[in-house]
């Protein structure tokens, strides 16, 4: 088991190296490949009208006047173990795990990050949780009883959500809930200051996110309990007299069940990322939010910062994805 | 100030259009026409706040709350270059002149703030001296001193690897700007030399040339004071010292700034602000529908004060009684497409006419959003800046353009038909409309234009703005828009128009106009005393630039706010784009 969880937490380094490597690539190599100078780089980050040495000064802050490989080696040697800042008149340590400032607006971005991850856990998390125990009720209930009025109904439902893109159900949801009949809060307060309103404020945003995403699960659960409940064990446990509700749960339900995890894994890793659009509807402070801002700005610091994380937790979910796997079915074993 | 009222570098989030669009179908859900606005009270009318201070109150109290669907560059007063933030800033920076809280263009008449007086200009222009008013604190209770403002301005103008989003006029005109290293390289007490402080309420600006509108320069935030001891460069903006109405009660970094009363500033030191409401909250990256809702239930004020969004400006143009409560102002800003004059068969001035005739401006107005959104325009200088004269060089029945007299041009130029391309901002969908409404117009008269569209973060520093890529990629014709730093010709024409403004890259020239005579006007203009006279010479270098049709004026742009009930002193002022000055905004509200 330590073995193994060894050889995962080297793979998910190398892993999030690439993904560093890459998007370093992408914002500054490929521009650069493409013609752009470092001069033209280091414009972007300065108003208007600005001077040779005001350009110089900049690049040379910015740390934009060394090669590119340097670059990413002090971005990474920062993660590890900090690294040093100026701030003007004075210079500031940033300590480990450090993500740089922003060229923008000169803000350290690891503070940023640990600041809105509450929002997005919050909105990820209460996300998850409806759509899960919605999505997969629906598809055992639809399952259950195929081309019924309750299957038709929930499959319509189904196809309505994956549908309807999350900027008009949460525009939609947000108009009706919020405005035309204000039932819900719409400012954030987090959980540990008042877990009832951080629940009333969040709970458009999670039902628009919910049904989204149930629809996905319910589909999915649908189609495997469709072809588990014909399967030989099945007869056998109706065979020895269980109660069709242990039968449902306990040996149906669960040998569908291996798929799902692995889709809700992925699904919660990517929106841990930050759900974008939601946040952006909701005026949700995420890190969602703070990607698109970033992206926007060219502001590679905090895009880099947004990207490892997002990794991390897709990487992380994967992992607790097949710990949940030896669980839920017996004849997988972690070795 | 290039596009949405600042240098506005950012692109529009492609998320939010989407929502925006998405509200246009959501609008059909919405409640039918409420009589009067939203809290039931009676309107003052559409555009009253353009003519007057609507709903006067010296009522105190209450929490003023602005909500505003992007960030800010900064809240620092010396790292910023929107005009919200201009307006916003003076709460709690006092700069030593501002602008006179006034409707339309009575909001232009600068005022002294810090300063006691306007500057009084000796050596023809080249030496300004302000008198500080006595009394002056900060929030700490501390003295405001001259030494402060000339600190800040050194900050703000030469520190720009650390502070680099605001102007840096200072840099240009100060004597010695260029080569001063800025107060965080340069650790003596003596900072640069052309400013001067000879006592504690005196400071001296010496410029290297005569610069008559140089109390337009000391109203920018840079001028408010900072005390060198609190400065901590970067990090400032999280504790600034207030020398304002208002001091921070809390700021966290894109998302929200709490302001409160500064017990310590002295309403007898300040005849301007009047420190109505109790707080004043500022909420950023609010969903741009989510604004106008609030707006529309008087709980907001947009601080962005571009106006409403598509979807909103569709119902309220379509009420009456909500049209009532909107303010349809000019925003300091012309829509145009520069016509690189460098580029042939551009560099000819009749295939520039050519296009100047072609262009159906209906169809552009139409793209950018109807009269609504702006007027047809047919000059550089927009109406509400000082040195406008109506005139059209380039008149077309009904503005539709005029086909034989482009083909006339065309031929002048010795041209039957021309390959080009036009460049937009791809995150600005009214622009690429424009721009494709004139690519039809163009092919009328046998100008075949391609659409060329660049992120706009990086318009000006790789694409448009370098002339070296434009002459590569064949880029004749560019979609801009422009707004003055200042309300004046010369801060509305010279960094559009002066040769001095062609650089390599992040060139605003977009023209490239290298003309002469117009650099020559624009000096003439800013050394000459008397303001009659100045204006007067803008208008002669908006009539040079016309016959060299080095642009084609498209709309003067226009904002449409919508004014929520609840607030008091609400006026819109040209001095800031048009929107409602926020130094005496109240609130009736507990």
């Amino acid at each position: 088991m330590i073995s193994y969880i060894l050889r995962r937490t080297l793979a998910a380094v190398i892993l999030l190296l690439v993904v560093t490597a890459v998007t370093f690539a992408i914002f500054f190599l490929l521009p650069r490949l493409a013609g752009q100078t470092a001069d033209q780089l280091a414009q972007q980050y300065i108003g208007k009208s600005p001077t040779q040495a005001d350009i110089e000064a900049v690049k040379q802050n910015l740390g934009l006047d060394q090669p590119v490989y340097v670059q990413y080696w002090d971005f990474i040697k920062g993660i590890v173990s900090g690294a040093t800042y100026d701030l003007g008149p004075t210079t500031a340590h940033c300590s480990a795990p450090c993500f740089g400032y922003s060229f923008k607006t000169h803000v350290e971005v690891w503070p940023q990050l640990t600041d809105r991850l509450p929002v997005t856990v919050s909105l990820a998390a209460g996300a998850a949780v409806l759509w899960l125990v919605g999505g997969v009720t629906a598809g055992v209930i639809s399952a259950l009883k195929p081309r019924s009025f309750a299957d038709r109904t929930f499959m319509g439902i189904a196809l309505a959500g994956v549908s309807l893109p999350m900027f008009f159900t949460g525009q939609l949801a947000l108009f009706l809930f919020t405005f035309q009949w204000p039932i819900f809060g719409r400012e954030y307060v987090p959980f540990t200051e008042n877990p009832s309103q951080w629940a009333n404020t969040l709970f458009p945003a999670w039902c628009s996110l919910a049904l989204l995403y149930s629809a996905i699960y319910a589909r999915l659960t649908r189609s495997g309990m469709l072809e588990t409940m014909n399967e030989d064990f099945i007869r056998s446990a109706r065979a020895k007299g269980l109660r069709e509700r242990k039968v449902v749960v306990r040996h149906g339900l669960r040998a569908a069940l291996t798929p799902i995890i692995t889709v809700f894994g992925m699904d919660l890793g990517l929106l841990l990322g930050g759900a974008v659009i939601t946040e952006t509807v909701f005026s949700l402070h995420g890190i969602g939010e703070y990607a698109v801002q970033s992206i926007r700005d060219n502001d590679l610091p905090p895009i880099l910062g947004v990207t490892l994380l997002a990794a991390f937790f897709v990487v992380l979910a994967n992992f607790l994805v097949d710990l949940l796997y030896a669980a839920a079915d017996p004849r997988v074993r972690i070795s | 100030m290039e596009g949405k009222q600042t240098i506005m570098r950012r692109s529009t989030l492609a998320a939010v259009a989407v929502v925006g669009s998405a509200s246009l179908l959501l609008s059909a859900c919405s409640k039918a026409d409420d009589k009067s606005d939203n809290n039931g009270s009676k309107s003052a009318g559409a555009n009253a706040a353009t003519k007057d201070v609507v709903n006067a109150s010296t009522q105190k109290g209450g929490t003023v709350t602005y909500e505003y669907s992007d960030v800010p560059d900064s809240f620092d007063p010396g790292n910023t270059y929107y005009a919200y933030m201009y307006n916003l800033s003076r709460l709690y920076a006092r700069p030593l002149m501002t602008f006179k809280p006034g409707a339309g263009e009575s909001g232009n008449e600068l005022v002294p703030d810090l300063a006691s007086a306007p500057g009084e200009p000796s050596d023809g222009g080249k030496t300004w001296t302000y008198k500080l008013r006595p009394g002056l604190k900060y929030e700490d209770g501390t003295p405001i001193t001259a030494k402060d403002v000339k600190y800040a301005v050194e900050r703000s103008n030469f520190a720009r690897d650390v502070l680099s989003l605001g102007p840096s006029y200072f840099q240009q005109f100060l004597e010695g700007g260029d080569k001063y290293k800025g107060p965080y390289k340069d650790k003596s007490d003596k900072g640069i030399s052309s400013i001067q402080t000879p006592d504690d309420n005196t400071i001296v600006f010496k410029l290297n040339r005569a610069f008559q509108e140089f109390d337009y320069l000391v109203a920018t935030p840079q001028t408010a004071p900072v005390p060198k001891a609190k400065d901590t460069g970067v990090d400032y903006v999280k504790k600034i010292v207030s020398s304002g109405s208002y001091k921070f009660e809390s700021y966290q970094e894109g998302k929200e700034a709490v302001l409160v009363r500064n017990e310590n500033w002295d309403a007898k030191t300040d005849p301007l602000r009047k420190q109505y409401p109790d707080k004043v909250v500022v909420k950023l990256k609010v969903n741009a529908e989510t604004i106008d809702q609030d707006v529309m239930a008087g709980k907001a004020i947009d601080l962005g004060g571009t106006g409403v969004q598509a979807a909103t400006q569709a119902k309220v143009v379509n009420s009456s009684d909500q049209k009532a409560n909107t303010d349809n102002t000019y925003g300091g800003r012309l829509v145009y497409m520069a016509i690189n004059t460098k580029l042939a068969p551009f560099d000819k001035v009749e295939c520039r006419k050519a296009v100047e005739f072609a262009v159906n401006k209906v169809s552009v107005q139409t793209a950018l959003g109807g009269p609504i959104r702006g007027d047809i325009a047919s000059t550089v200088l927009p109406p509400d800046i000082p040195g406008y004269q109506k005139s059209d060089l380039y008149a077309t029945p009904g503005n539709k353009g005029d086909v034989a007299k482009a083909k006339e041009q065309l031929k002048a130029c010795g041209k039957t038909s021309i390959d080009t391309n036009i460049s937009a901002r791809s995150d600005r969908p009214a622009e690429i409309d424009a721009a494709t409404a004139i690519i039809d117009s163009l092919k009328k008269v046998g100008i075949n234009a391609s659409l060329k569209q660049f992120p706009s973060g990086k318009y000006f520093t790789d694409a448009a703005g370098v002339p070296k890529f434009n002459k590569k990629q064949n880029i004749g014709l560019h979609m801009m828009q422009w707004g003055a730093d200042w309300p004046s010709g010369y801060g509305f024409l010279q960094q559009i128009l002066h040769s001095d403004a062609i650089g390599d890259s992040g060139n605003t020239n977009l023209s490239q106009l290298d003309n002469k005579d117009v650099d020559s006007l624009l000096e003439k203009a800013i050394a000459s005393q008397d303001q009659g006279e100045r204006d007067g010479l803008y208008a002669e270098i908006d009539k040079k630039a016309m016959e060299e049709a080095a642009l084609v004026p498209l709309t003067y742009f226009k904002v449409l706010l919508y004014r929520p009930a609840g607030f008091t002193n609400l006026v819109s002022t040209a001095a800031f784009s048009g929107q409602y000055d926020y130094l005496n905004i109240g609130t009736t509200k507990k």
